[in-house]
């Protein structure tokens, strides 16, 4: 019998284990599908991690390094090249791996950790031939940097999430031309600092509003077709553009991996396509855990390292005292706001501060965050700019919360222009 | 010298060459494409037709319901994912319940089973999915759904495994008749055959002109297709036809036996093997499917995909010999319901051949069994066992079909071996999932480097000339 | 007045930056950022990170970056000078693979372990 069984061993579940580890539970395990730890972030070669947690400025592996080598000085057991095929709400994990064969392990907890996939080309239903070289943005960098291959030599690259801007400086500095890239929204989907440092120094075009709208080649892309956007997001005929080009990558967004959370029954949350999870990250079935991507798709791996933390200490908590209950606060979505993780707090579980993780659902200036209950404005944050490719944050106090009732809404308010 | 040369390994070639791998008979099989199953056969509805739609009477009528019989018991011994879920044509109108009963008439003349016209509201109750406004339906049960390139592969496998020889990438180029039969040239080749078979699918015309007086044209027809997540695979238990109409069978949606739900296909014509989806069609197709089941999410897409009718201006499938080219059977023209009479059509094919004096002597020790192991499939305690035998099964390549290294491995061992990332798609269903491949594709091309012995460089995603990855990095790319 | 984003760390803050005022920098949440508006407009630096050639270990290619930033125009001649290395299983993170990488005055350092595979 486990204390707790990781089910991922990326930074999620590293953080997890080591907080839960450090708070007291003595028999932990991690199971990871790859053979060694770190998850994506083993292929993330880039540097921007660990500012928040680290205070220094790290490459995606030296991240996970040096939560390896954590993991690796405590009594942490990990099996690696271990695929876990079901999470049961009574908490038995049943895996598959090469060298332990199959197993069935019983745990007093389970966090959740299996991080995030790629959407592809079929989710957003580009028209044109099937041809070689359309590549989801994660699988060339893992091509490019772990496997020492370049995908392509002409590139475009449909959307503006931070793996494809990323992908457009790597896949130039290794010698490739990106021709453009292409985004649907009018703002990009990912971090500024990307957008200056990937396509600004070596002056790839971003196309705003503007789409891929046919795929041309029989055997190997031959050209890609961009046309501009409405705002209702139908390309607008006459404002075709043709690049020639043998590789188109996608960066068109992240989904939650949760198949083994719906397996088990866990309630989801259609906005963030993760579980539910209270302010301790706890999903609707007492004593497992959720955090990182699996919850929500994060930015910064510091925040899925704290929200992580927080899941690991929780899960402690629950094997050395017991259930948490209590009375629930609903979070609601209010104008501006996409979603928030918690969807629910339990007023007991909050010590100081409870934090909140949400999306914007446009570029906003000079605004207010509102949190109310009822009619009854609780709290405000003001922030000079928002952006859905960012994510936000506030810490709400505990004492504010005692002013709600039933449940808070955040949402935000915008300075008249 | 063969008995029999077949020209084209889809559902149709593959038919063919398996019910004559049940004779002593030199049987070989061209195909051009570098896999089996590369046409139409990997890109349709995947449905085993009841049999009610063709006229009676038509080949199209007869081998339907033939076939479809054959199928499932083929499908049973061979291995291949089959699923009899039965099938529903919607009436909307009363214009479309007077389609119905013509329909019901039409099987009943052709011999479906257990067909019957139920109300708009005992459909509802078998399919609560179903719009408000399904005014009737037409229920027949004996309707399945299959893998159709799978169906393809184990019957091309076993056609090998009694003797038949498969050439891949090899293209027939010329026809010409000799005095023992036929010289057949190819692009690594000649070859001499006493019978020719033209399975060509959507280029059965251009190999009939050939050898023939041009006897039918060839009206290909694209039809488009959406294939949903599993998430979205039980939200339907039956296969959902609209009324037909002079396009084909309508948009139907139906659910896969992989689990996944499939809404297509489109139907318009188009100028030879031209497979690109079009934005009118894929929406063409979303908004027909929506009339059928309102609820379905398209949102969860994974991939859409066309394949193309060989339809002919002839209406119903051409199998004969054109009474100009003594010894070359034509079975062209198999568009829908090809797949449901495929094995029928194989069946026919023989007797045709028989009757033109090809001596059909059985084969004592035909073998027809293949069998594979599909991991997910397994119990636990057969998991257990079957990693401690073979470590390779522990290893999971693909997450989201549960596909292990040992499938994978296993399936270099069967008597047509894949030579692209596709080939181990179509054989293990890697890559088929929500991810697309994204998350196992890499792993995929280097245990196929391995296997095939070559750089990963060289590793295809499907045809022939379809390279994934162009050069190396650091100091790769001087070329660029 | 310029106007530029840091991209000193994901917050990614929008600054300005008065060049008439000795480069004086407003819309900063870090002094790093205060640095940075400067440096941009006076002489830009990015932090390199790429591969290199790694024999033995279980993938073919070692992560490394610069141990600080570089100049902007001596991008190229570093990824340049990354062709002409190969490491052999075991590296160690922060291993130096070539130390004053084109005179920069950064080495560049391996980012990740590497296991020696037989």
């Amino acid at each position: 019998m486990y204390d707790l069984i990781v089910v991922g061993g990326g930074p999620a579940g590293l953080a997890a284990a080591w907080a839960a580890w450090d708070k007291g539970l003595k028999k932990i395990l991690i199971v990871e599908r790859d053979r060694e730890l770190g998850g994506i972030l083993n292929q993330c070669i880039h540097n921007g991690f660990g500012l928040h947690h680290f205070k220094e400025e790290l490459t995606g592996p030296e991240y996970a390094g040096r939560f390896a080598s954590m993991i690796r000085s405590t009594g942490v057991e990990v099996r690696l090249d271990t695929m876990v095929l079901e999470v049961t709400r009574d908490k038995q994990v049943r895996m598959v791996g090469k060298a332990t064969g199959y197993r069935e392990e019983q745990a007093r907890t389970v966090v959740l950790a299996m991080g995030c996939r790629e959407r592809t080309r079929g989710a957003i239903a580009i028209p044109g031939t099937r041809p070689a070289g359309i590549f989801t943005a994660g699988a060339a960098q893992r091509y490019v940097n772990m496997e020492g291959w370049l995908p392509g030599k002409r590139v475009v690259i449909l959307g503006s999430g931070d793996i494809g801007l990323i992908m457009a400086r790597r896949m130039t500095l290794e010698g490739a031309k990106v021709l453009a890239c292409v985004e649907v929204m009018p703002y990009s989907g990912g971090l500024n600092r990307n957008i200056v440092q990937c396509l600004q120094d070596f002056d790839i075009p971003l196309y705003l509003s503007h789409t891929v709208t046919e795929i041309r080649g029989e055997k190997r892309v031959e050209q890609v077709v961009v046309s501009q956007v409405d705002e209702s997001r139908r390309p607008i005929p006459g404002t075709e553009m043709v690049f020639d080009c043998d590789t188109l990558l996608l960066s068109v967004g992240l989904i939650p991996e949760n198949e083994l959370t719906r397996q088990a029954g866990i309630e989801m949350d259609p906005r963030t396509n993760g579980p539910k999870v209270y302010e301790n990250m706890e999903v609707s079935v007492p004593g497992i855990f959720a955090c990182g991507n699996v919850c929500h798709v994060h930015d910064l791996v510091d925040y899925v390292t704290s929200e992580s933390l927080r899941a690991g200490e929780a899960a402690a908590a629950y094997v050395l005292s017991g259930d948490r209950a209590g009375k629930t606060l609903t979070v609601k979505n209010g104008p501006g706001v996409t979603y928030t993780v918690p969807q629910r707090i339990r007023r007991e579980g909050v010590k100081k501060n409870c934090g909140i993780f949400f999306r914007v659902n446009r570029v906003c200036r000079d605004s207010e965050i509102l949190v109310t209950s009822g009619e009854t404005v609780i709290a405000k944050y003001s922030r000079s700019h928002l952006a859905p490719g960012e994510m936000e944050h506030i810490m709400l106090p505990a004492v504010l919360l005692n002013k709600a009732d039933g449940e808070i809404t955040l949402s935000i308010r915008e300075a008249q222009a | 010298m063969y008995d029999v040369l077949i020209i084209g390994c889809g559902i149709t070639g593959a038919a063919a060459a398996f019910m004559l791998s049940k004779y002593r008979l030199k049987v070989g099989i061209l195909e051009r494409e570098n896999d089996v199953a590369q046409g139409a056969t990997k890109a349709n509805s995947a449905i085993l037709h009841a049999g009610y739609d063709p006229e009676p009477g038509t080949l199209m009528a007869k081998l339907n319901v033939r076939g479809s019989g054959l199928a499932r018991e083929l499908c049973e011994k061979l291995d291949v994912p089959y699923r009899q879920c039965g099938s529903m044509v919607l009436a909307f109108s009363e214009q479309e319940e007077e389609t119905l009963r013509t329909l019901l008439a039409r099987g009943k003349l052709s011999g479906v089973p257990e067909l019957r016209v139920i109300s708009g509201d005992e459909a509802r109750a078998l399919e609560p999915g179903l719009s408000a406004e399904v005014t009737a339906a037409l229920l027949a049960p004996t309707a399945a759904i299959c893998s159709p390139w799978e169906l393809c592969l184990a019957l091309a496998e076993t056609a090998v495994k009694n003797g038949a020889e498969l050439f891949l990438e090899t293209e027939v180029t010329g026809l010409t008749r000799e005095a023992e039969g036929w010289r057949v040239s190819t692009n690594r080749g000649v070859y001499r055959s006493r019978f020719v078979v033209n399975a060509a699918g959507v280029f059965a015309g251009d190999i009939h002109d050939m050898v023939s007086s041009h006897s039918f044209a060839m009206r290909p027809s694209r039809g488009e297709y959406y294939l949903l997540d599993k998430c979205e695979g039980s939200r339907i238990n039956y296969v959902l036809f609209q009324c037909p109409n002079e396009n084909g069978k309508g948009v139907l949606a139906a659910p896969t036996v992989h689990g996944n739900l499939i809404v297509g296909p489109s139907a318009d014509t188009v100028e030879g093997n031209n497979t690109a989806n079009t934005a009118a069609g894929m929406a063409f197709v979303r908004e027909k499917a929506l009339k059928s089941v309102p609820s379905i999410d398209f949102r969860q897409s994974i991939r859409n995909f066309a394949g193309v009718r060989a339809r002919t201006d002839r209406g119903d499938f051409i199998i004969e010999f054109p009474p100009d080219a003594p010894g070359f059977l034509d079975l062209a023209g198999i568009c829908s319901p090809g797949l449901s009479a495929a094995t029928a059509i194989g069946e026919y094919a023989v007797e045709l051949l028989g009757g033109a004096g090809l001596p059909l002597a059985e084969k004592a020790d035909f073998v027809c069994e293949r069998h594979r192991i599909r991991f997910k499939e397994l119990s636990a305690s057969q998991k257990a066992e079957l990693i401690e035998k073979e470590p390779a099964y522990g290893r999971v390549v693909c997450r989201c079909e549960t596909v292990t290294e040992g499938e994978i491995l296993a399936c270099f061992r069967t008597p047509i071996p894949p030579r692209s990332v596709d080939g181990v798609k179509r054989r293990v269903n890697t890559g088929m999932g929500r991810c697309q491949g994204g998350f196992c594709g890499p792993r995929v091309v280097e245990l196929l480097s391995r296997e095939l012995g070559v750089s990963p460089g060289e590793i295809l995603q499907d045809r022939a000339d379809t390279r994934i990855l162009l050069c190396r990095t650091k100091g790769g790319w001087e070329d660029v | 007045m310029k106007e530029l984003i840091c991209i000193v760390c994901p917050n990614g803050c929008h600054l300005r930056v008065d060049e008439e005022k000795d480069y004086l920098v407003t819309g900063n949440s870090c002094p790093r950022g205060a640095e940075y508006g400067k440096s941009e407009l006076m002489h830009p630096v990015r932090v390199v990170t790429s591969t290199v050639r790694c024999r033995d270990a279980a993938y073919p290619r070692c992560p490394v970056k610069t141990n600080r930033p570089v100049p902007k125009e001596s991008i190229r001649a570093v990824m340049k000078a990354m062709e002409n290395v190969t490491l052999t299983a075991p590296v160690r993170i922060g291993d130096i693979v070539i130390k004053n990488i084109c005179g920069t005055g950064a080495d560049l350092v391996s980012t990740r372990n590497m296991e020696k595979e037989n």
